[in-house]
C-alpha cells in the first residue's frame, strides 16, 4: 500500500464532489467582498476616526476583517471532508480499501490542507491588494516591513482552521456535530471570551486568536500579549496537532 | 480462503459473535445463513478488518486484513450498497477505490460493464435506485479482480431480473475458483446458489456443512394422503403405530412410514386412496427449525393450522395461560 496511491484516490475524491468548490468558493468570496467592503468603508470614514485610532491603523489587517465570515465556510469544507465519509457510511469501503487507518487519515489530510491552502494563499493576496486598493491613500504595501508576512499568514490562518476542522470531524464523524461544536466556537464563544476582561487572558490562548495574531502588522495599542506573530501561529498550530492526534487515536482504535 | 478461529464480538454485555471458527473455501459459493440479527454483518465486518473481534482471529489466505498489500486485490466486498458518497458519480466512485489499491483506470470501465451500469457512469449516485447501488457496490468489489469475494445479502432490492443475474454472477464466480462468502436471511435463496453452507444464530455456529448434506439433514420428509376415508384410514395408521397429521384440505402427512407401507396397509385395510405421495418439507422450515431457539426477534405467531387428530403429545400449559379463562 502506497501512500501516493492513497493520496491520488483522495484527491479525486475531493475534486469528484460539488460541496469541495463550493465551500472553498463561499470562503474566498466572501473573505475578498467583506474586506473589500470594509477596506473602503473605512476609507470614507477615516476623518471621523478617533486620534489613537489612527495611530494604530493596521491597513493590512483591515483587509483581512472578511475572514472571521469566511472562515466559517473553511470549517465546513474541513468538517465535510473528513465527515463525509462517516455520514454516507463509506467509510467502511474506504478502510476496506485501505486498511492502514493513519495512510488513510493523513493522506485525506495532506490533501485537504494543500487544496486549502491554495485558495487560503490565494484568497489572502486578492483580498489584501483589493483592500488596498479601496484604502487610497492609507493603504501600504508588500514591501512595508511585516507585510508580506501578514499576508501568507493570512493563507496559513484559513489552512489551519480548516485542519483543525478536519481534526475535530474525525474525532466527532457526525457533520452535524462538528459543525454544531465549531461553528459557535469560532462565531461567537471565542469573540465573547476574548471582550470579557475576566476572560481575555485565557481567551487569547484559543487557535483563532493566537493565530490571526500573524496577520497584523501593526499592533493594537493596548496589545498585552505575550506573543509574537509566529508564536500565535505555533500555538494555534499545536491546536490543529493536537485536533489531528485526536481523530487519529479513536480511528485508530475505532470500529469502523 | 478465509479462516475463522474463536473469532468473539462482545459489545458491553452483549454477544453478537460468539466463538466462531470455520473455513471458507476457494471454488465454491458458501452461503451464510442466519436471521436478522444473528451476527452476519458483524462477522464480516471483522473480516474485512473494519470491527476488531474482542477474541479471536480471522485470516484471508493466511494474512491478517491490514498485512494485505492493495487489498482489493485480494478481497472484493459488497456490504452496503448504501455506502456510497451521493455526490459524486460512479465512475469517480469507483476510479477513487480503483487508485487507492494501484487498480489500472481501465478496469473502472470494465466493472461497469460487467454491472451493466455504463450507461449511468457519469450521473450522480444519489440518484440511483436501491438496485443499482447494489450493482455499483458489486461492481466496487469485482473493482481488484479478486480470488474471495465477500456479499453481504445481495439480493437485497433486487428485481427478479438482478436476483438471477447475481445468482450466476456468483456462481460463475466460483466456477472460475474463487471464493465466494455471501449472506443471506432467505434459505430459499441460498438453496439456489450456495454449495455449502455456515447457518449461524444469536452469534453461534449452528452448522457447517455442504448443501445436499444440510438438506438431506434437514429437510423433514413425510407422506401427503387423500382418502375419503379419513377417520378409517387413522384409525389404521394409529393401529401401525403410524403418526399422521390432517393439513391443509383435508389431506393427511404421515411421518416416519414410506408410501410402500402406507400403500399396502391401505389395500390390506381397503381403504380407498386418492393421492399418496411423498413430500420433503422446504428447506425454509428446515432452517427455521434449526434456527428457532435463536432467533432474536419472534414475531408471536398464533395457533398452527394443524389439528392434531393423533393426539401424540398433550398440548403444554402455556405461562400465564389461565388467567385469560378467570377473566372471561
Amino acid at each position: 500500500m502506497a501512500a501516493v496511491q492513497v493520496v491520488r484516490s483522495e484527491w479525486t475524491k475531493i475534486r469528484s464532489v460539488a460541496s469541495t468548490v463550493w465551500t472553498l468558493g463561499i470562503a474566498a468570496v466572501v473573505t475578498i467582498a467583506l474586506g473589500v467592503l470594509i477596506s473602503a468603508l473605512v476609507d470614507r470614514d477615516w476623518r471621523n476616526m478617533p486620534q489613537e485610532d489612527r495611530l494604530a491603523f493596521d491597513p493590512t489587517y483591515v483587509s483581512f476583517a472578511g475572514m472571521s465570515l469566511g472562515q466559517l465556510s473553511m470549517i465546513v469544507f474541513g468538517v465535510l471532508v473528513v465527515s463525509n465519509e462517516y455520514s454516507t457510511g463509506l467509510i467502511r469501503t474506504s478502510l476496506a480499501a485501505v486498511p492502514q487507518r493513519g495512510t488513510f487519515l493523513f493522506s485525506k489530510i495532506t490533501v485537504a490542507t494543500a487544496l486549502a491552502f491554495a485558495v487560503g494563499l490565494a484568497t489572502s493576496f486578492v483580498t489584501f491588494f483589493l483592500g488596498q486598493s479601496m484604502l487610497g491613500e492609507h493603504s501600504t504595501s508588500l514591501d512595508e516591513p511585516g507585510v508580506l508576512r501578514a499576508v501568507i499568514g493570512g493563507g496559513l490562518y484559513m489552512t489551519l482552521i480548516a485542519v483543525f476542522s478536519m481534526g475535530v470531524a474525525a474525532m466527532l464523524r457526525s457533520p452535524m456535530l462538528a459543525l454544531g461544536v465549531l461553528m459557535p466556537f469560532f462565531f461567537l464563544v471565542s469573540n465573547i471570551l476574548g471582550n470579557v476582561s475576566a476572560t481575555e487572558k485565557v481567551a487569547r490562548y484559543l487557535p483563532d486568536q493566537a493565530g490571526s495574531k500573524i496577520m497584523q502588522v501593526v499592533p493594537p495599542l493596548d496589545d498585552d500579549a505575550v506573543y509574537g506573530p509566529w508564536g500565535g501561529l505555533g500555538i494555534m498550530v499545536l491546536w490543529v496537532a493536537a485536533a489531528l492526534a485526536g481523530g487519529y487515536a479513536l480511528l485508530r482504535h475505532r470500529d469502523a | 480462503m478465509i479462516e475463522l478461529e474463536g473469532l468473539t464480538k462482545r459489545y458491553g454485555e452483549k454477544v453478537a459473535v460468539n466463538n466462531l471458527t470455520f473455513a471458507v473455501r476457494p471454488g465454491m459459493v458458501t452461503g451464510f445463513l442466519g436471521p436478522n440479527g444473528a451476527g452476519k454483518s458483524t462477522t464480516m465486518r471483522m473480516i474485512l478488518g473494519l470491527d476488531r473481534p474482542t477474541v479471536g482471529d480471522v485470516r484471508i489466505d493466511g494474512k491478517h486484513y491490514d498485512q494485505l498489500r492493495d487489498p482489493l486485490m485480494s478481497i472484493g466486498a459488497l456490504l452496503d450498497a448504501k455506502a456510497v458518497h451521493g455526490g459524486r458519480s460512479a465512475y469517480h466512485h469507483l476510479l477513487c477505490l480503483a487508485q487507492s489499491n494501484g487498480i489500472p483506470q481501465s478496469r473502472v470501465a470494465e466493472v461497469l460493464d460487467t454491472v451493466g451500469l455504463t450507461g449511468v457512469a457519469r450521473k450522480k449516485a444519489k440518484g440511483f435506485s436501491y438496485g443499482m447501488g447494489q450493482r455499483l457496490g458489486i461492481a466496487g468489489a469485482l473493482l481488484g479482480d479478486p480470488r474471495i469475494l465477500m456479499f453481504d445479502e445481495p439480493a437485497n432490492g433486487l428485481d427478479p431480473e438482478g436476483i438471477h443475474w447475481i445468482r450466476t454472477l456468483m456462481k460463475s464466480l466460483a466456477a472460475q475458483g474463487r471464493t465466494v462468502f455471501v449472506s443471506s436471511h432467505l434459505m430459499s435463496e441460498m438453496a439456489l446458489t450456495a454449495d455449502h453452507l455456515v447457518v449461524i444464530g444469536q452469534g453461534r455456529l449452528l452448522a457447517d456443512t455442504s448443501m445436499a448434506d444440510f438438506i438431506q439433514r434437514n429437510s423433514r420428509s413425510y407422506v401427503r394422503i387423500r382418502t375419503p376415508q379419513r377417520e378409517r384410514l387413522l384409525d389404521v395408521l394409529y393401529g401401525a403405530g403410524v403418526a399422521a397429521v390432517e393439513a391443509d384440505g383435508g389431506a393427511l402427512e404421515a411421518d416416519g412410514a414410506g408410501p410402500e407401507q402406507i400403500g399396502e396397509l391401505a389395500a390390506r385395510h381397503q381403504v380407498v386412496l386418492h393421492e399418496l405421495s411423498p413430500q420433503q418439507a422446504s428447506l425454509e422450515e428446515a432452517f427455521m427449525r434449526l434456527t428457532a431457539e435463536s432467533v432474536e426477534y419472534h414475531a408471536h405467531a398464533g395457533a398452527l393450522p394443524v389439528l392434531d387428530e393423533v393426539p401424540a403429545v398433550p398440548a403444554r400449559q402455556a405461562w400465564g395461560s389461565d388467567w385469560q379463562k378467570k377473566g372471561a
